[in-house]
């Protein structure tokens, strides 16, 4: 009976918090995503536009890791029973893309474009006898500066 | 230096490749992170000494990567991957790796 009790109170906690944060964070990412509109980003490896006007090129990287809560966790369970898809690490997984890509671009406000823009995700508890269920997701690119930007002198 | 992930530096000429260059570093959390991660575990969210620690490993390996271009003479890197592994209960390896070469 305690044991049961304890998993209700976990469960209404990761419920309730998870809610929260999660609102919460996907309002943020909204906000930042508008701000950085006028920076484009591709996956394609040939820069946009004329190469000529390039003053300088750069690795740019952004990461975050984050962590699913107890209540996703208790529907995964239940999911893995039935079988079909389990939304709730779906948004999970999309939030922590769109953070990594945010982070990335922040990290260089001054580029023209990011081109070759890569996603990798990683499980981080591997071996952890799945106590934290936790994703990091890498998010990496060229940075491309042009020659009328007012950006900072080449790093050489 | 030139890093880029792409296969050349735009707007500039590969004369001189190298060949490989990499850098690597594995780290451990420690047990206060874990404390706090373990609280995040149950209300969800960004584990943030989680995100710091890989970053910094992150960093580490380029230096190396970069150092060990320096050493062969090159003045760029292209084409770099990343790479993360977990390879025991609580520890990371970070890989990062490219093509050294000299642009003009």
């Amino acid at each position: 009976m305690e044991n049961i009790a304890v998993i209700v109170i976990l469960v209404s906690l990761g419920y309730f918090f998870g809610r929260m944060a999660e609102n919460k964070h996907y309002q943020s990412i909204r906000e930042r995503e508008q701000a950085f509109l006028s920076l484009p980003t591709t996956s394609t490896k040939k820069p946009m536009g004329n190469i000529d006007h390039i003053s300088h090129v750069q690795l740019v990287h952004g990461n975050v890791v984050i962590s699913v809560d107890y209540f996703k966790r208790f529907l995964a369970t239940l999911r893995n029973i039935f079988g079909g898809p389990i939304q709730a690490y779906e948004t999970l997984l999309d939030r922590a893309r769109r953070e990594a890509v945010l982070r990335l671009k922040e990290s260089c406000p001054d580029a023209n474009q990011i081109i070759n823009l890569r996603l990798e995700t990683s499980s981080i508890s591997k071996g952890d006898s799945e106590r934290i269920g936790s994703v990091e997701v890498l998010a990496y690119g060229t940075a491309i500066y042009h020659q009328d930007s007012n950006a900072q002198a080449p790093i050489l | 230096m030139f890093v880029t992930n792409i296969e050349d530096v735009p707007g500039k000429t590969i004369t001189v490749c190298h060949g490989i260059v990499s850098g690597s570093t594995v780290r451990a959390k420690h047990m206060g992170r874990d404390i706090m991660a373990s609280l995040k575990n149950i209300f969800g969210g960004e584990l943030k000494g989680y995100t710091e620690l890989l970053g910094e490993s992150r960093e580490q390996a380029i230096e190396r990567m970069k150092a060990q271009a320096l050493q062969m003479g090159a003045n760029a890197i292209v084409n770099v991957r990343f790479s993360t592994s977990s390879v025991a209960a609580g520890a990371a390896e970070i890989y990062v790796y490219g093509t050294a070469v000299n642009v003009e």
